[in-house]
């Protein structure tokens, strides 16, 4: 029998859950745990310099490796300013479990220094919180947490652990538990056969069908049945901004992205279609705009392990409620066996609509011979990287940039806080990538608004050497809130300018990086060449692009998906 | 159209507190709640009745199943089913009033259940609409304190809800 604290508990439990790297942060209620962490060198902290960072580097992690992210904190202030992280997993999914020490139960509930209710406060944005009520029950609670999280719908997970539930000289028996079992929580491990035949029928009487995917194909591990179920029926698939990477933005069935701003192409081609498969995708505002005017001419087949985002915000013809990998595998069977084909010349003349579409706009900007367009640096970073790199953004117009010319073949590549759209997100979430994945490259696209809100971790990766690069695509302004402003309020540009930026080049040199200016065209390819050269360094690249830049196509509010802006002059 | 969900829910600190949150987060009315611990201690029943359109209340049926700690529930007013509600209210009763409040107490099948002599304490059991019928005829100028339970529901016939 083994006698151990609750602290040295805790770190036992993350080593036989196998994880290797915690984030974090120590404070007063965390000191148990720090000193357990201390004592042992299988599970390695990493500090960040703002707890916020700590969560999206757990975040970046999970999303390239498909594994849920640990962090570390202590009660009070550390906990709180864990919330953004959190809240960004919980609106993406993502898997994640948050440790927070807490004030002694003791003292709970006397407004002790830095006590706060981190159970209430967290509760509204993640999938589930835990409390630590006795020392022994920590292996339990750990494998709990982590099965959460991990399991039907991803999410984060909180764990609030008092302070006197780590007791260093209070030892109990360490059991950790092979397997856990709630009652109360069994996610569906398949579709309804019944539902999954109709909704073939369906797809295989479809005269003008479309696949639509969301981020619930890459956290599912599905993009290979999404692939193949594609390929089978030959029909066109677009998908949603968290499912980029799902299908192979190269391939000609790929109609790019959707939504607000997606492609022309697909959001006409969702628009006109009779059949809509949905798979992992929830109808976010940003896709369908207004749900009233939504695809008036479609039926739609909704497959999501959540039962909850069917037909909450568009109605679902055919629900499928279970596992994305598991309801296509079963959907490809049947669409093999079928004695029924697709209608040849439906589907031609649907391909040639779809031509049609994607010749009249496809992807474009207007070039300029003296000052940088961001999406030609996007282009160019796609070229010299051969689309292979991991790419976190941060939020805004860079971030759409990115996503509309960065293609994207793989899944888990493409790293952005797309439900809540946190600024501040991507170089933390570039860190997490980068320690995990050190062979690859990472680059964090972001502007000098975003970058801004979490650039004290320059620091961390001086501290354990991550050479990220980082593209800040500077316009001098928060682009987004000013192209909003450009549209809706004529040109009243409040509060969306920059003033006093700082020379990042210094700044980044001060952390002991290297920072490359840009700011002639010319400049751009090799200075970005230079840059991606220097394996081991973090470059911090400040490039001025065009202040006047929009990002199009644009839905227009209010309108159906093919009511978009094409250009500043251009609406359809 | 109004609701009443049954929820049975593991017994444990913070899990009623999830149920209510999710009704605020996500802007769904509550009307009335009810919850106590089951003959299973480790599970509580908890009644919520609600108001909303067929959409609105198949999303509450939903998130409530999607809180970890919910383990089954049911729309009682999907099939048929009993609901009760136990009220307390406190009567000024003097006078002539006292033999005229004791009557419609009986016709409402209520118990005056403690006596001053100025008060009467009136328990009464019932739907929802019965206990507003009751206030209403004995008139609001009498009434001095009003304590409802809000509805506790069960299905009819051998549908159960358990584990």
């Amino acid at each position: 029998m083994e006698l151990l604290s609750g602290a040295d508990m805790l770190i036992r439990s993350l080593q036989d859950e196998g994880i290797e790297y915690i984030y974090g942060y120590p404070g007063g209620a965390a000191l148990h745990i720090y000193d357990a962490l201390f004592r042992q060198d299988k599970v390695k902290h990493i500090l960040v310099r703002h707890e916020q960072a700590a969560v999206h580097m757990a975040d970046g992690y999970a999303r390239a490796s498909g594994k849920p992210g640990t962090v570390l904190v202590t009660s009070g202030p550390g906990a709180t300013n864990t919330i953004t992280g959190i809240a960004t997993a919980f609106m993406d999914s993502i898997p994640m479990v948050v440790l927070c020490g807490q004030v002694a139960s003791t003292l709970i509930g006397e407004d002790a220094f830095q006590e706060t209710d981190m159970i209430g406060v967290s509760r509204p944005v993640v999938k589930h919180n835990l409390s630590v009520r006795h020392p022994e029950e920590i292996p339990e609670i750990i494998r709990k947490a982590y099965y959460i999280a991990s399991t039907g719908r991803p999410g984060p997970v909180v764990v609030d652990i008092p302070k006197d539930m780590t007791t260093p000289n209070e030892r109990y028996e360490y059991v950790f538990p092979k397997k856990i079992k709630l009652r109360s929580y069994n996610p569906a491990v398949r579709g309804h056969t019944g539902q999954i035949r109709k909704a073939v029928d369906m797809l295989l009487a479809a005269r003008r069908p479309i696949i639509y995917a969301g981020g619930g194909v890459i956290l599912g591990k599905a993009t290979e049945q999404l692939t193949e179920l594609t390929r089978t029926l030959g029909y066109p698939i677009t998908n949603t901004l968290m499912g980029i990477g799902c299908y192979p933005a190269s391939d000609e069935q790929h109609l790019g992205w959707l939504g607000m701003h997606g492609t022309y192409e697909s959001n006409m081609a969702m628009h006109h279609s009779d059949l809509i498969l949905a798979v992992g995708a929830r109808f976010d505002d940003r896709v369908t705009n207004a749900t009233e005017k939504f695809c008036p001419g479609a039926r739609i087949i909704h497959i999501d392990i959540d039962p909850a985002s069917i037909s909450k915000t568009v109605e679902a013809d055919v629900p499928i409620v279970g596992p994305v990998d598991a309801v296509l595998r079963e959907m490809i069977g049947m669409v093999k066996e079928a004695k029924q084909k697709p209608d040849a010349d439906a589907l031609k003349a649907w391909w040639k609509q779809i031509d049609d579409w994607r010749a009249f706009h496809g992807m474009r900007y207007e070039t300029s011979d003296d000052v940088i367009k961001p999406q030609e640096v996007i282009e160019m970073l796609h070229r010299l990287t051969n689309g292979e790199a991991y790419v976190t953004t941060d939020v805004g117009q860079h971030q759409m940039f990115a996503a509309q010319y960065y293609k994207f073949d793989r899944p888990n590549r493409w790293i952005n806080s797309g439900g809540l759209g946190t600024m501040g997100f991507g170089l933390p979430a570039a860190m997490g990538v980068k320690l995990n994945y050190p062979e690859d490259e990472v680059l964090c696209i972001t502007g000098e608004g975003s970058i801004q809100m979490n650039i004290q971790e320059l620091s961390t990766c001086s501290q354990y050497d991550l050479p990220v690069k980082i593209i800040n695509l500077n316009n001098q302004a928060l682009g987004m809130v000013k192209q909003w402003q450009d549209m809706n309020y004529e040109s009243r540009h409040s509060q969306s300018y920059m003033e006093s930026l700082p020379d990042f080049i210094k700044l980044a040199e001060a952390y002991g990086h290297v920072g490359i200016r840009i700011d002639r065209k010319e400049d751009l390819e090799p200075k970005l060449r230079e840059a991606l050269a220097m394996k081991d360094k973090l470059v911090f690249l400040d490039i001025y692009v065009d202040r006047f830049e929009h990002v199009y196509p644009m839905q227009v509010a209010r309108g159906s998906m093919k009511d978009m802006w094409l250009s500043k002059t251009e609406r359809v | 159209m109004r609701r009443i969900i049954s929820v049975l829910l593991e017994n444990e600190p913070g899990a009623l507190s999830r149920v209510v949150g999710l009704f605020s987060q996500r802007n769904y009315n509550i009307e009335t709640l009810t919850v106590a611990p089951t003959e299973d201690e480790t599970l509580s029943r908890l009644t919520v009745t609600t108001t909303g359109s067929d959409k609105v209340i198949e999303q509450i049926t939903k998130q409530l199943n999607k809180l970890i700690e919910v383990v089954k529930l049911v729309d009682l007013t999907e099939g048929a089913h009993i609901e009760r509600e136990l009220m307390l209210v406190k009567l000024k009763a003097s006078g002539a009033q006292r033999a005229e409040i004791k009557r419609t107490v009986d016709i409402f099948r209520g118990q005056i259940v403690d006596v001053t002599s100025t008060v009467y304490t009136v328990q009464l059991a019932g739907n929802s609409d019965k206990l507003d019928a009751f206030i209403q005829a004995v008139g609001t100028t009498g009434v001095l304190e009003v304590v409802r339970s809000g509805v506790s529901g069960i299905a009819r016939g051998e549908k159960v809800l358990s584990l």
